[in-house]
């Protein structure tokens, strides 16, 4: 058993990788926030991927798959926070594109 | 032990404070009283010091080695180097103190009319006062450091008081010009410290002294040498000799009681009082005993000889006073100590008395001080004149009187050291006679030249004719002291300071060469040529300015020669300032203007702000541009971590 996991383990670690660098891709690529924050839920997931293929690698599934509930209860929450600041800042620019939102460079 | 000797300075100090602070509230609040109390604090504790002094100075003759000592406090003490603080009240410094708080005394009273109109009376009787304090530190002080506070302190108070009219332009300058030049030869007294420090390891004058003794000859004559020169130079800034003169004559635009006090009869004899208390130490060092001979001697006819034309009064007495303080170095390089302190003596008193004489003269004339408006106030100030009369007879050196026994002496150990320093001395003293009785003509004989102000002279109060008198009376018994041995005397002096000047030294020849001179020969050769040319002076002067004139005309190079005192402040100007100024604008447009500020200051600025305005590109706004950063930055992490 746990050489047939040990084989697959680098098969979900690439899957994990692709998720998180299409993330990364997205978040750097494209000006809408809507769609920046999609980007961002990937690579959050991505990091879900491996944590549970690295949680059933080291024969420690429960663990891992509890702590990853809770990570989805935190990423909702933060899916829930992120949105409203979308909003927000459209209600305030109305736009949502990332780039008009540069006051930080003042 | 001894504590007493702590008063003798620290007395004109409580004065000095008091009246520095309260006196000048107490006079703005009741005019002429106020000015009474001020004056009398002030006198009071110059005269309460001399009566210490007196009684210090009597018992010190039963002491061991006439030599009181106070308790060694500890000053300085870092490492090796241990500066105590005490008075030394020897025979030298006894005389020395004496004098100061005598003539000081003196000339305080004699202040008291002569400032009595002026504004700021307690200031002027402040700085008096402080002055005395620190003139007697320099005295009495019983290391070269002590002297040192003491030598500054008086560089100091001169500075004030030659500035005290300090709303007029010449008087802060020429007060300037005196603190620089003193400078000048401060940093020579300080190498000659340092040096003496480092040969001997203590700077007391007493274990100084006891060292010397016991130095082997091969060992340090070349570094005794430089010690005893550098110090020298500090003695020609303070005591105004070749080539750090200038600033004495500049020192007249003080109150004429200040020139009297300290630029004629104390503060500027600091250098021979150093010289005669490391005299042992000179001893030792004849080069430098040569030079000091030699620059005494050039000294000595050289400002004389300026002396001759000036028409300022008290200018005349100035350049008079550093001719009579270049015999005293002459004296002193012939290795005659004891004259040269004999000369300091007679001299402090007549000069001191020449001084206020000739102050007596200004307040009479209304501040008028150039001699070709003068003339005829014999008959107006008879007291000023007779005492100034005196005064005359003893620098020309007129036989029997103070001056003549101690310039003779210098001129019979002069020659000894070689004839043509004799030979420069006698010149000297034939201008002396000569411009003495040109000063003396122009101002009391012949007919007064400004009939208006004529008119309105009268004779000075009594507090200024009263320092005259006892001043002359000074002048005439100073004689006492030293009537040279050759005319059947004694030179008592030389008896008196015998501790002082052989302090700690087994007993040595200090003449062992002679040129077989014939003491009596050579006053009589001096002073017949002196009154020759006193002569001259009287009879050229004598009815008016026609003869002198006439004697213009005919030597019109030599005269204004002198008149420009030989261009020497010019010189100095072209040759020192001038340059000088140039470096410092040099240095200030290339090393401050571009170096500092531009290389140091301002191109780091720049080069920030430049480096700032690139940076800030990269400063977007865009979160896209952040992350990629993050992103590249966890990327190199990476790398670095795991590879």
């Amino acid at each position: 058993m746990p050489e047939i996991l040990t084989g697959n383990l680098a098969g979900y670690i690439l899957v994990a990788l692709l998720l998180f660098v299409i993330g990364l891709g997205t978040v750097l690529t494209r000006r809408s926030l809507i769609i920046q924050f999609m980007g961002v839920e990937l690579m959050l997931n991505a990091a879900n991927v491996a944590l549970l293929a690295f949680g059933r690698f080291r024969q420690q599934a429960a663990e891992a798959t509890t702590f990853y509930l809770f990570i989805l209860a935190v990423a909702a929450c933060e899916a829930a926070v992120g949105l409203a600041l979308v909003v927000a800042l459209f209600r305030l620019r109305g736009t949502t594109d990332s780039d008009r939102a540069d006051s930080m460079r003042q | 032990m001894n504590t007493h000797l702590w008063l003798i300075p620290l007395l004109p100090l409580a004065g000095f404070i008091l009246n520095g602070i309260l006196g000048g509230a107490l006079i703005r609040r009741t005019q002429g009283p106020g000015k009474a109390i001020v004056a009398t604090l002030a006198i009071g504790t110059v005269v309460a010091s001399l009566i210490l002094a007196l009684v210090a100075y009597t018992s010190s003759l039963h002491a061991p080695e006439h030599r009181l000592e106070t308790e060694a406090i500890s000053w300085i003490s870092v490492g090796t180097f241990n500066v105590p603080f005490s008075l030394v009240l020897d025979p030298l410094s006894g005389l020395m103190a004496l004098v100061v708080a005598g003539i000081g005394s003196l000339i305080h009273l004699y202040s008291v009319g002569y400032m009595w109109k002026e504004e700021g009376f307690a200031r002027y009787f402040a700085y008096l006062n402080l002055f005395v304090f620190f003139m007697l530190t320099l005295v009495l002080g019983g290391s070269l450091p002590l002297l040192f506070v003491g030598w500054e302190g008086v560089g100091l108070c001169s500075y004030l008081l030659i500035g005290y009219d300090f709303e007029t332009e010449s008087a802060p300058a020429a007060g300037l010009k005196a603190f620089l030049a003193n400078r000048v030869g401060d940093l020579g007294m300080v190498l000659g410290m340092l040096t003496l420090f480092a040969c001997f390891g203590t700077l007391t004058i007493a274990d100084i002294l006891k060292d010397v003794a016991h130095l082997s000859p091969e060992l340090g004559f070349g570094i005794l040498t430089f010690a005893t020169l550098m110090l020298f130079v500090g003695a020609t800034g303070k005591s105004a000799q070749l080539p750090l003169y200038v600033w004495l004559p500049d020192a007249m635009a003080g109150p004429t009681p200040v020139s009297a006090l300290i630029h004629a009869a104390t503060m500027v004899t600091a250098g021979i009082v150093l010289v005669c208390r490391l005299a042992p130490l000179f001893t030792l060092t004849p080069i430098t005993l040569t030079v000091i001979a030699w620059v005494g001697g050039a000294t000595a006819l050289f400002a004389a000889t300026i002396g001759l034309l000036q028409r300022d009064i008290k200018k005349v007495l100035a350049y008079s006073t550093v001719s009579q303080l270049g015999y005293m170095f002459m004296g002193l390089g012939a290795g005659g100590f004891a004259a040269g302190f004999f000369h300091l003596f007679t001299h402090a008193w007549f000069k001191a008395l020449l001084f206020l004489g000739a102050g007596s003269v200004i307040m009479a004339m209304h501040h008028e001080q150039d001699l070709f408006k003068m003339g005829g106030l014999r008959s107006k100030l008879p007291i000023t004149f007779w005492t100034m009369a005196i005064a005359t007879l003893c620098i020309i050196g007129f036989p029997g009187t103070s001056g003549f026994a101690s310039k003779d002496e210098i001129l019979y150990l002069a020659f000894q050291k070689s004839p043509w320093l004799w030979a420069i001395g006698v010149a000297g003293a034939c201008c002396t006679a000569f411009y003495m009785l040109r000063l003396m003509t122009l101002a009391f004989l012949g007919e007064p030249r400004d009939a208006h102000a004529f008119e309105h002279v009268h004779e000075s109060p009594v507090t200024m004719t009263l320092p005259l008198i006892v001043l002359g009376l000074g002048a005439l018994l100073a004689v006492a002291l030293g009537w040279p041995t050759a005319f059947g005397g004694n030179f008592r002096v030389e008896a008196i300071l015998e501790p002082s000047i052989r302090f700690g030294q087994t007993a040595q020849a200090l003449h062992t060469e002679t040129h077989g001179a014939n003491p009596v020969l050579l006053a009589t050769v001096s002073t017949v040529l002196g009154l020759a040319f006193a002569l001259f002076g009287y009879l050229s002067y004598r009815d008016g300015l026609g003869a002198a004139e006439a004697l213009t005309q005919r030597f019109p190079a030599l005269h204004r020669l002198l008149f420009n005192k030989y261009w020497v402040d010019e010189g100095i100007e072209f040759l020192v300032l001038a340059p000088t100024r140039w470096l410092a604008n040099l240095l200030w447009k290339l090393f401050d203007v571009i170096l500092i500020d531009g290389v140091g200051i301002n191109a780091p600025g720049a080069l920030t702000m430049v480096t700032g305005d690139f940076t800030a590109l990269l400063q977007t706004g865009r979160v896209r541009n952040y992350i990629l950063g993050m992103a590249l930055g966890a990327l190199a992490l990476l790398v670095i971590f795991l590879r």
